[in-house]
């Protein structure tokens, strides 16, 4: 009687262990913690989820919705799993399932990407048919296998000689560009056939800055210290900078395509220093942006006092966009402060200091801002 | 095909091979490559009837096209083949891919979205830490530091993204340091300008074991594993220390601080004396007491980098063009051979020959001894910037866009 009852509860415990839901499954890997706290239970999760096969591919991909960056890397592993089997064991994917998610756009980039490449593997014409509606998509990879579609044709119209054609075609592609590679190709393109572009407009740079140096950075002392600028900026202030040397703003405009600000051309070359740069944007709404920046020294970003990046690294390279730093510009008068740390290395490759920045979307598309001059 | 009774038998071979001298690990575990620089990190292996001279088109058992770049070295355990790979825009999709390793037959290929950043040297790649592996599957690190494991049939295990946990650990110049993994422990070197730590992670979940600071600093030296008076001590270097730690909880087991050390070479170990690359490269003797004494500074061993290697005796190591023989008991020269330039990888050691990939595409095969003689310079088209690997009579080896297995026909 005894063992009787025994085996009927390890068959209950049995079944409720199985109990689990689809939904469930998908849920354990949109959870997972930092330093792998939750892994256990996700690679469970992920396996079976991997074992309901092709009938779990929409769910997924609508689970990648809400995940973070972690938990859709543990869904995309899934996904790619199930496809790569299903296609070794000749199973059907729910293709028509598969490309209206593609279509509709609230999805998830990266997710719709992702059905795109399953597609994609079906059907080698996948490109040809979707991509040409995707110039604006707000997935960066979609969008940018749009344009190099466009740049495909424009260039076989100036192969054929039609200019006309292939200029608008470049046109229009760069519309939709975002990556530089890809800018610069087409402004490089759109030139030769006579039009002239604004490299810093199309990107979003910032180029009417105020300037202030120096405070001091000796023995890398002041990225962590709070100085003046950090608390309120006062564009007519005299601070008291390093060695006790006066440090007033300096208004510059950036002429370069691309926003840079060469700090030791406006400032003059020092080296153990802090320098800021300010500026003041006006938006139209309020939006969701992204800073993305570009600079070989330690810097901080502020929005209207608030920081929202800090990275302490020195003279490993710098280019556009190497930093990004997501922030709300509020409708009307934002204000946009930089700290710019120059350290006291003394190789020849250690010397620059320097800074760009631009505003724009999640995609890369330039915001609309104004700035007074 | 491998069972479970399979992959009980590796795993004890496993548990013995780290407690015998390196001497020893070759010829036990020749069949194997499981990770950077092959069995125990050595760079020497015990196979023999290796091909002496191959092209695109000669000796090539099979090749295989990667969907994207990487500088990592393929690895190889179980009959599987292992390599990464990063593609898109700035690299910001990582691949983990599975091959059979007789036929280069495609098993299966994962892919990740980068979620640390993927800015790098033009050189290097996203995919620059080598992968490791074992009778479970691979362990792949990747530069954004997305930590991945995948069994062998390419199920997940588990994944981290370390700059998730630790936002300020990616450099600019791009992480390239590979993971060791002694017994379940996985061992990785974050050391970067911002936060720099040796971390240990439980091999079988992923969740950490330890984590001990290192200093700041970009650096991207392979620790390496060895046994000093029956204790076993993980290595890290840096350009200005190198370090033991005891792998089980990170405890500090020794230092030497020193100058100009290499920042990217890995130490050589022969018995209890520990070979430093650096400018100048130091021999380190480390006693009983587990004190290292410094019993040698050479010149012409100096740190580039490729990484020492120590078979029968000697040391040999890449200069800036050609390759070093130096005796381990003083740090002299014994001989050198002029062999060009552009080395990236680290020179590996078969059937008493040395196989050294050049960045345009050559591996010069040279003949040991006491006196070299190169025996052929074998052209693909390259780059060819990673180490190779060497496992079933072949030699892997991964160029920017394709992995080869170079072998005679079986």
């Amino acid at each position: 009687m005894i063992k009787g009852s025994c085996i009927l509860l390890l068959l209950l415990s049995s079944a409720m262990v199985k109990a689990e839901t689809p939904k469930d499954e998908l849920a354990r890997l949109q959870a997972v913690k930092r330093e792998g706290k939750d892994n256990e239970a996700a690679s469970r999760a992920w396996k079976d989820v991997v074992h309901r096969g092709p009938a779990m591919l929409s769910a997924l991909l609508e689970a990648m919705d809400t995940a973070d960056a972690v938990s859709s890397n543990w869904l995309r592993t899934a996904g790619d799993a199930i496809v790569e089997r299903a296609l070794m064991e000749k199973k059907q994917l729910p293709a028509e399932q598969l490309e209206r998610f593609v279509a509709e756009k609230k999805h998830n980039g990266a997710a719709r990407r992702l059905a795109y490449e399953w597609l994609c593997r079906l059907d080698p014409k996948t490109p040809d048919r979707l991509l040409p509606g995707m110039l604006q998509d707000p997935s960066p990879e979609l969008r940018r296998d749009a344009v190099a579609a466009v740049i495909r044709v424009a260039e076989t119209q100036l192969a054929q000689g039609d200019e006309e054609a292939a200029r608008v075609a470049f046109r229009r592609a760069l519309a939709g560009a975002c990556d530089k590679d890809q800018v610069d190709l087409l402004v490089g393109q759109l030139e030769k056939l006579g039009e002239k572009i604004d490299v810093a407009v199309h990107f979003g740079f910032i180029r009417q800055w105020r300037l202030v140096a120096p405070f001091d950075n000796r023995k890398d002392s002041g990225f962590k210290k709070v100085y003046p600028p950090e608390t309120k900026v006062d564009l007519q202030a005299a601070y008291k900078g390093q060695d006790e040397r006066e440090a007033r703003w300096v208004a510059v405009a950036s002429k370069d395509p691309y926003g840079l600000v060469n700090l030791n051309k406006e400032l003059g070359k020092q080296k153990g220093v802090v320098a800021y740069a300010y500026t003041v944007v006006d938006s139209p709404s309020e939006q969701t942006i992204q800073l993305r920046a570009g600079s070989p020294n330690g810097l901080k970003m502020f929005v209207n006092g608030k920081e929202v990046f800090h990275r302490e690294e020195y003279h490993h390279g710098a280019a556009v966009d190497r930093y990004v730093a997501a922030a709300v510009l509020k409708a009307g008068r934002n204000e946009i402060l930089l700290k710019i740390c120059q350290n006291e290395q003394t190789e020849e490759w250690a010397q620059e200091w320097k800074f760009q920045l631009r505003l724009c979307d999640a995609v890369g598309a330039a915001v609309p801002f104004s700035q007074s001059k | 095909m491998y069972g479970i009774g399979k992959f009980r038998w590796i795993t004890i071979g496993l548990i013995v091979f780290v407690t015998l001298p390196p001497c020893n690990r070759v010829a036990l575990f020749s069949a194997e490559w499981p990770q950077f620089r092959g069995p125990g990190g050595i760079a020497v292996s015990g196979e023999v009837g290796l091909p002496v001279k191959w092209s695109a088109t000669e000796n090539v058992r099979w090749k295989a096209d990667l969907p994207g770049r990487g500088v990592s070295s393929p690895v190889v355990a179980g009959g599987r083949v292992y390599i990464t790979a990063a593609s898109a825009y700035r690299e910001g999709r990582l691949h983990v891919l599975c091959f059979d390793a007789a036929t280069g037959e495609k098993k299966w290929e994962r892919q990740l979205a980068s979620t640390g950043s993927t800015m790098c040297h033009p050189k290097t790649s996203m995919a620059a830490p080598t992968p490791i592996a074992d009778a479970k599957g691979v362990y792949a690190l990747f530069a954004t530091g997305d930590l991945v494991a995948f069994d062998r049939d390419g199920d997940l295990r588990w994944y981290r993204a370390l700059e998730r946990d630790y936002p300020d650990i990616t450099n600019q110049v791009g992480m390239a340091a590979s993971p060791v993994l002694v017994g379940e422990t996985l061992l990785l070197p974050l050391e970067n300008a911002g936060d720099s730590f040796a971390l240990a992670v439980d091999a079988r979940t992923g969740r950490n074991r330890w984590k001990t600071p290192r200093a700041r600093g970009v650096n991207w030296v392979t620790p390496t594993v060895a046994r000093f008076q029956g204790k076993t001590s993980v290595l890290f270097q840096t350009a200005r220390e190198i370090t033991a730690y005891n792998p089980d909880n990170g405890e500090e087991q020794w230092t030497y601080k020193g100058e100009n050390l290499g920042s990217i070479p890995s130490p050589a170990v022969l018995d209890d004396l520990v070979i430093v690359p650096g400018n100048p490269s130091v021999g380190l003797r480390v006693s009983d007491g587990g004190k290292p004494e410094r019993v040698w500074k050479s010149r012409k061993l100096t740190a580039s980098y490729a990484s020492p290697v120590v078979y029968q005796g000697r040391i040999y190591a890449l200069t800036g063009i050609g390759i070093a023989c130096l005796d381990p008991a003083t740090g002299e020269e014994i001989w050198r051979e002029r062999l060009g330039s552009g080395f990236s990888a680290s020179p590996v050691v078969a059937g008493g020959k040395l196989y050294v990939a050049k960045e345009d595409g050559v591996t010069c095969v040279v003949q040991l001894g006491d006196k070299p003689k190169i025996l052929a310079n074998n052209a693909l088209k390259g780059p060819l910037l990673a180490t190779p690997a060497i496992s079933n009579g072949a030699i892997y080896l991964r160029t920017e866009k394709q992995l080869y297995c170079i072998g005679t026909k079986k």
